[in-house]
């Protein structure tokens, strides 16, 4: 039993614990710090994949700003939990449907890879060895160019994403003043203001 | 594969010797200082009064928009990571795909500028 | 793995956490003095010579303290935070190399943990401001979060032009391509958003909105006491040190420099870096909030991005 495996069997009986704890969780907040525990033991299962590039990524995307998107809805959300798990029971069997067709997916993708006749063409296709070349460099080689128009479709998506958001949360508030800046420098000083000559004890 | 997780032991046990030190620090004061609460102390702190009502606020839309910004441009830079390293033996089409994925995403810049979208009312 | 392998690397971790623990102490102290001559007046000078004993009789106060939790707080959040504001920072420095082969681990992808261990803070702001259930530590918390997102934007991308330069995230491969030229002749605009987004990512002054010490008491740190209270800010200036030594790694040559040894050179940096934050401290007012932010988006994001492009198109035309 060596590091890695112990390290395996500690990372994943904590990521499916986890993942349980964040569907039964009483208190939203928590179900988040159960969700971020969730995706860094992703991320140490990942490095023990090989694939170092993407736990960093889990890390840096997944945990630092997904998760933190979370924490923020949930944390300003009143949610009322006690009316929400009561409608658990009404959700479960369209629940369990789709835990069965997720299960159905996986054991055809475990299938095609391990067990079909051109299982082994497949896994010995594209990676370039691990010791040869580091990980980041080698997904640079491929990315930009062999897969060039799913890289553009990705920067596409994150486009329309960006718009839809504004669109769908952008609300101008009429009531605020703003500060301008530009016209702020722009003013000319002999227009801003103008001496009147006052009497004493009278006003303007 | 094996070099690999050599590398990242090291990192593994340094976090969980980190653990422990913040475990024990939160402990420790536990364990030697004192424990005396009174009501006064430990309700919330409001410049000397009463708290007025319980802390919850309005839903603020504007703290969902810049953490969707940020989403954007994380996964913009997370993008070119590998472009950055592999860059002295990428060819000319992958520099000129990522310059067109930066001329895209600066598009949607432009945009939520005009729009005020990185402005905070 | 043999035990003595097991053993060597556990004392490696050992003694780099207990050196952070009192360059941390330090730091306080060197801080607290400085500070003090630029704002025309001593820092502490009873406890020990030159008050440098301060930090030690501060420790075991803070220890001592009572840790009043806030009645109704969120234990787990509570507990939490200070953890989130501390660990990553300790983890992070496991990838710094001081020297020729002097790092804990010198991993393949070095920056871009550190990245990921520095956008970690934004928890123990806030789970810090939730857990206290106090409105304003909420209020101060959450806009503190957003204000880290935005300079964490273009953290990554300060660096990027580094990166291409040196063509790896190895920290110890980026130091060896600078052995010529260090990078901050190169990449001066880089190097200074690059440390803009540091000070940000540490929250220190002039970002400090968070802790406000005239405006919101302290912010999301108003309920803490005690030892939590001292992991917020072990967290706080072990990120400097990490930001110092990251800065140096990347754009001051690491451990280069005739004479000395390089670990030493590799101090003297970041002890210069750290005290440029602690003059900038004194030094700077605290802008408005929107400014901040306006700042953010629409001057250091396209500058960096700028950056990498001009770098970019630089290197491309070199090549050929």
């Amino acid at each position: 039993m060596s590091i890695a495996d112990l390290a395996f069997y500690a990372f994943a009986i904590m990521g499916v614990s986890a993942a349980v704890l964040v569907v039964m969780s009483r208190n939203m907040v928590h179900a988040v710090l159960w969700l971020i525990l969730t995706f860094l033991s992703s991320a140490g299962l990942f490095v023990l994949l090989g694939a170092e590039f993407v736990a960093m990524l889990l890390i840096i995307v997944y945990v630092g700003a997904v998760a933190v998107l979370f924490l923020f809805v949930v944390m300003m959300l009143d949610v009322d939990f006690e009316a929400l798990k009561g409608e658990v029971a009404r959700y479960m069997p369209l629940a369990l449907l789709m835990g069965i067709i997720i299960l159905l997916q996986l054991s055809l993708g475990i299938g095609a890879w391990i067990e079909a006749d051109t299982a082994r063409e497949l896994r010995q296709a594209v990676t370039p060895d691990p010791l040869q070349i580091e990980n980041t460099r080698a997904l640079g080689l491929l990315i930009y160019d062999k897969y060039l128009y799913l890289f553009q479709i990705a920067g596409l998506i994150l486009l329309v994403a960006m718009i839809g958001a504004i669109v769908l949360t952008l609300r101008e508030r009429k009531d605020v003043k703003r500060q301008n800046v530009l016209h702020q420098m722009w003013r000319d000083p002999a227009e801003a203001m103008e001496l009147k000559d006052v009497k004493p004890g009278q006003g303007l | 594969m094996d070099d690999l997780l050599r590398e990242f032991l090291p990192i593994l046990i340094l976090t969980a010797l980190a653990g422990g030190l913040g475990l024990v620090l939160m402990l420790s004061a536990i364990v030697i200082a004192v424990r005396n609460p009174d009501p006064e102390k430990v309700s919330a702190y409001e410049c000397g009064f009463n708290a007025f009502d319980d802390a919850r606020m309005k839903f603020e839309v504007r703290f969902y928009l810049v953490s969707i910004l940020f989403i954007i441009f994380d996964l913009e830079v997370a993008f070119l990571f590998p472009w950055a390293v592999a860059f002295g033996e990428v060819s000319m089409t992958a520099f000129w795909s990522m310059m067109a994925f930066l001329g895209v995403l600066t598009v949607g810049f432009a945009y939520e500028w005009k729009k005020g979208a990185l402005e905070w009312q | 793995m043999t035990l003595l392998a097991w053993l060597l690397l556990a004392t490696a971790s050992i003694v780099l956490l207990a050196l952070l623990m009192v360059a941390a102490g330090v730091f306080t102290w060197v801080e607290r003095r400085v500070l003090g001559f630029l704002q025309e007046r001593l820092g502490p000078n009873r406890v020990g010579p030159f008050g440098f004993l301060q930090w030690v009789a501060d420790t075991v106060k803070l220890i001592t303290k009572e840790d009043a939790a806030p009645a109704g707080a969120d234990r787990a959040a509570y507990i939490l935070a200070p953890a989130f504001a501390a660990i990553p920072m300790l983890t992070g420095f496991g990838v710094v190399a001081f020297g020729e082969g002097w790092a804990v681990a010198d991993l393949d992808m070095g920056v871009v943990f550190v990245m990921g261990m520095l956008a970690l803070t934004v928890y123990a702001l806030v789970l810090g401001a939730w857990a206290s259930r106090n409105r304003y530590a909420m209020l101060g918390g959450l806009r503190a979060a957003a204000q880290m997102l935005a300079y964490e934007s273009f953290l990554g991308l300060s660096l990027m032009g580094v990166v291409l330069m040196a063509g790896s995230f190895r920290m110890s491969d980026i130091v060896a391509a600078q052995d010529g030229l260090w990078f901050i002749l190169l990449q001066p605009l880089g190097a200074a958003l690059f440390f803009t987004a540091g000070i940000a990512a540490a929250h220190r002054l002039p970002f400090d909105l968070q802790e406000s010490e005239n405006d919101i008491v302290a912010g999301f740190m108003t309920e803490y006491s005690g030892m939590s209270f001292a992991l917020f800010f072990l967290g706080e200036y072990i990120a400097v040190m990490l930001v110092a030594a990251l800065g140096t790694t990347l754009f001051l040559g690491g451990w280069y420099g005739p004479l000395l040894p390089g670990p030493i050179w590799f101090g003297l940096k970041v002890g210069l870096i750290c005290l440029a934050f602690i003059w900038i401290r004194a030094a700077l007012p605290r802008p408005r909030y929107d400014q901040l932010i306006g700042f953010a988006w629409k001057v250091a994001l396209p500058l960096a991005l700028l950056n990498l492009l001009v770098t970019g198109w630089i290197v491309v035309g070199r090549a050929g």
